[in-house]
């Protein structure tokens, strides 16, 4: 009987050491690029994309299932927050599974995925670029080769409640002082009484990260300069940080507000809570409802952000499209991308979703103009945004940005602190060659 | 577990069916080894294997860089304690204990607060009454919903319009950073978690025999010293057990501080999510690092209570008082 344990037990050892040899390391360094590969393979394909909050994506796959019904696209939707899309694409590419052919991608993400090679590059030629807004196609593109093709894109834009700034005669504002005083007016009214200055996203997550470079850019500064060194330690980076520390001890950004991300913002604003909001133009359709769920349906409008001096830049978001390395079908994901991000599927997205579209003629159409007022003020944001560090360890670059960002805004440590200590933690990341 | 009393040898001679019966009994031997061993070898792959993987994980550095001429990541692993290193030293080390204390905090805070909770629970539901089957499946409903979501919701109630701050009439963040976020996460967990002490703690009051208690009612023991001197003491192995249960998993604890307050706030980090997020990040050698350290701090205080409290956990049953 001991015997018998003792085989057993030194089987299952054997067995254990046996396959933990047989866990072998990734054979590193790739053979060379040498251009887009072949695309090969037609079938049924999926799409992973995160939660459809607009919900029209489905009505468009079905445009192209009815006409491809051989080659059918099924959605597969992933949870709505950005770091959690990632988790599920780098764990799809980890596991090389065929469950995700197109990823809608996050601008950010594209130098970590083409890095590690988990997508495919694109023939550059065979998509309509030069029509195309030049700072997105920008995003798409790795090492001067194109890995994602622009889907939709996104810049910041600052929602005000217009009924409130025409009682007390203002227009929207350029610079951050102007908004102070206007805030200071409408307070004044009676029937904005308790009413939040300003708001954007603050928690800490990625929105705390485009908000912060945002601060930074409007007041001058740059998080990256154009060779990708981190330049946070300047004068106009403190200004710009210095203008959310402030707004949230003179009590002009609501306490609240340190726990908004995107919806949390939007349901306040809908509530009547602020007189201004920094949003993603999405905001638009959804607080234009007149089914009851939003307080300000026609009450609002749309400008882009005021700077320390005048106007202030966004940070370019956006998603991109892109073929992921270990799929099946890679001859119709191509077909399929190609069509989805067509010109003509971006004027019927524009029209149902409100997101922004990365065709620069579709922001001169007048037609469009008229029926979509904010298309104005979003093409001048884009025209002057600027995108967030396009770098292979984004996760570590964005943690560094939001740990010390936050803790200057709580009050943890000071401004000079938060930044110095975000300038040493970026080069670090950045030295990472 | 039989207990086998060596006969004298005179006797064992004497009675015939002494030697069918030590055969039968080295059969029964084999047999259980035969039938165990499909259990133990699913655990051996299931348990051990990850185990020993991670361990040899946690030993793995990995040095990387992005060529520069295709811009591709490039890597290669050496063997060595580079992990283990890191882990306690500089920035990545305050952090490191800072996740410690606050694994800790919440593991003593919340076991005790679940003990007696869970105590009050059982003697509520032992107590015949109308309803008290309803009661009792009632009462197992927070333990039944899954954690994730059991932190949504209460994410939702800790919102800062949320039903919390409106009976409390205060608006307190509870999401952000400070003491208040430590409390939500603990309020949360003993929310979910008392019950399954009270489960536990009611099986070992229903094997109580009545007429203990009839003897203490007739020699005119006060209800308190009933339960102090009685009660207690007879439940306590399936106190301990249960006790010890929960530290073991208030130790592991991931799911309700990453979802109920997110990521990479440090009054509420935890020894896992610390391993989540080097994972999250593809350093899987840290990751494994701070998951055999996490280990081993589990496997010590597992050790210490069965030694120090004498846990009953392989069911020597109450014969065997320590």
């Amino acid at each position: 009987m001991r015997r018998r344990q003792g085989l057993a037990l030194i089987a299952a050892a054997a067995l254990a050491v046996g396959l933990s040899a047989c866990g072998s390391d990734e054979p590193s360094g790739p053979s060379g690029p040498g251009g887009p590969g072949g695309f090969e393979g037609r079938g049924p394909i999926t799409l992973a994309s995160g939660k459809d909050t607009t919900g029209t994506m489905q009505a468009q796959l079905d445009r192209w299932n009815a006409e491809h019904p051989d080659e059918k696209v099924t959605l597969i939707e992933l949870p709505e927050s950005a770091d959690e899309q990632r988790r599920l694409f780098i764990q799809n590419a980890q596991s090389k599974s065929e469950a995700y052919t197109v990823l809608n991608m996050d601008v950010i993400w594209t130098a970590e995925f083409a890095a590690n090679q988990w997508i495919d590059e694109l023939p550059a030629d065979q998509f309509p670029l030069d029509q195309m807004i030049p700072a997105v196609v920008e995003s798409g593109k790795y090492f001067n080769r194109l890995y994602a093709v622009p889907y939709n894109t996104n810049a910041g834009l600052l929602f005000y409640r217009k009924d409130l700034l025409d009682k007390v005669g203002a227009q929207p504002p350029k610079t951050w002082d102007e908004m102070k005083s206007i805030c200071d007016k409408v307070k004044a009214l009676p029937e904005a009484a308790g009413i939040g200055c300003y708001a954007g996203q603050f928690d800490k997550y990625e929105g705390l990260t485009v908000n912060f470079s945002e601060a930074v850019d409007s007041a001058g500064g740059q998080v990256v300069d154009s060779e990708g060194k981190p330049t946070v330690n300047t004068e106009e980076a403190k200004k710009g940080l210095q203008f959310l520390v402030d707004g949230f001890a003179s009590g002009m950004i609501p306490q609240e507000a340190i726990t908004y991300k995107e919806e949390e913002g939007r349901r306040a604003f809908q509530d009547g809570k602020l007189i201004f909001h920094r949003q993603w133009p999405y905001q638009w359709v959804l607080a234009n409802q007149t089914d009851g769920s939003s307080k300000v349906a026609g009450k609002f409008g749309v400008a882009p952000l005021p700077g320390l001096n005048g106007p202030g830049r966004s940070t370019l978001g956006g998603a991109n499209l892109a073929i992921s390395k270990f799929a099946k079908n890679k001859a119709t994901a191509l077909d399929f991308i190609k069509w989805f991000s067509n010109p003509e599927n971006a004027r019927q997205n524009m029209q149902a979703n409100s997101l922004a579209p990365v065709y620069s003629d579709l922001y001169e159409d007048s037609a469009l103009l008229e029926k979509f007022p904010y298309l104005t003020a979003l093409k001048e944001s884009l025209s002057t945004a600027r995108a967030r560090p396009r770098v292979v360890y984004y996760g570590d670059t964005t943690a560094a940005i939001q740990e010390n960002a936050y803790a200057a805004i709580t009050k943890a440590k000071t401004v000079d602190q938060a930044l110095a200590d975000m300038q040493k933690q970026l080069e670090e990341v950045t030295s990472r060659k | 577990m039989t207990t086998t009393t060596a006969a004298p040898p005179d006797q064992k001679k004497t009675l015939s069916p002494a030697a069918p019966r030590r055969g039968r009994r080295a059969g029964v031997g084999r047999l259980a080894v035969f039938l165990l061993s499909p259990t133990l070898l699913a655990l051996a792959l299931v348990v051990g294997y990850p185990v020993l993987a991670a361990l040899r994980l946690s030993l793995e550095v990995t040095a990387e860089r992005i060529n520069p001429v295709t811009g591709f990541r490039e890597t290669s692993t050496s063997f060595g304690l580079d992990n283990y290193t890191r882990i306690f030293s500089g920035d990545t080390g305050d952090r490191f204990f800072n996740a410690f204390w606050n694994t800790t905090t919440f593991t003593v805070a919340g076991v005790a607060i679940e003990t007696v909770l869970g105590v009050a629970m059982a003697l509520i539901m032992h107590k015949a009454f109308r309803g008290r089957s309803l009661v009792r499946a009632s009462i197992l409903v927070p333990w039944a919903i899954p954690t994730a979501i059991s932190a949504l919701l209460w994410r939702w109630i800790f919102n800062v319009d949320g039903v919390a701050n409106d009976i409390l009439g205060t608006k307190v963040l509870w999401t952000t950073e400070g003491f208040q976020a430590w409390l939500a996460v603990l309020i949360a967990d003993t929310w979910k978690t008392a019950p399954f002490i009270g489960l536990l703690v009611l099986a070992g009051l229903q094997i109580i025999p009545a007429d203990v208690y009839e003897a203490a009612r007739v020699d005119g023991a006060s209800a308190w010293r009933t339960f102090w001197r009685i009660t207690l003491p007879l439940v306590k192995p399936a106190l301990v057990v249960a006790v010890l249960f929960r530290i073991l998993d208030v130790l592991r604890m991931f799911d309700l501080p990453f979802v109920l307050i997110g990521v990479r706030k440090e009054s509420v980090e935890t020894l896992s999510m610390l391993a989540q997020y080097e994972m999250s990040n593809l350093r899987f050698g840290p990751a494994a690092a701070y998951a055999i350290v996490l280990f081993v701090y589990i496997a010590v205080v597992a050790f210490a209570f069965v030694r120090l409290l004498g846990a009953d956990v392989v069911g020597r049953g109450m014969g065997r008082q320590r």
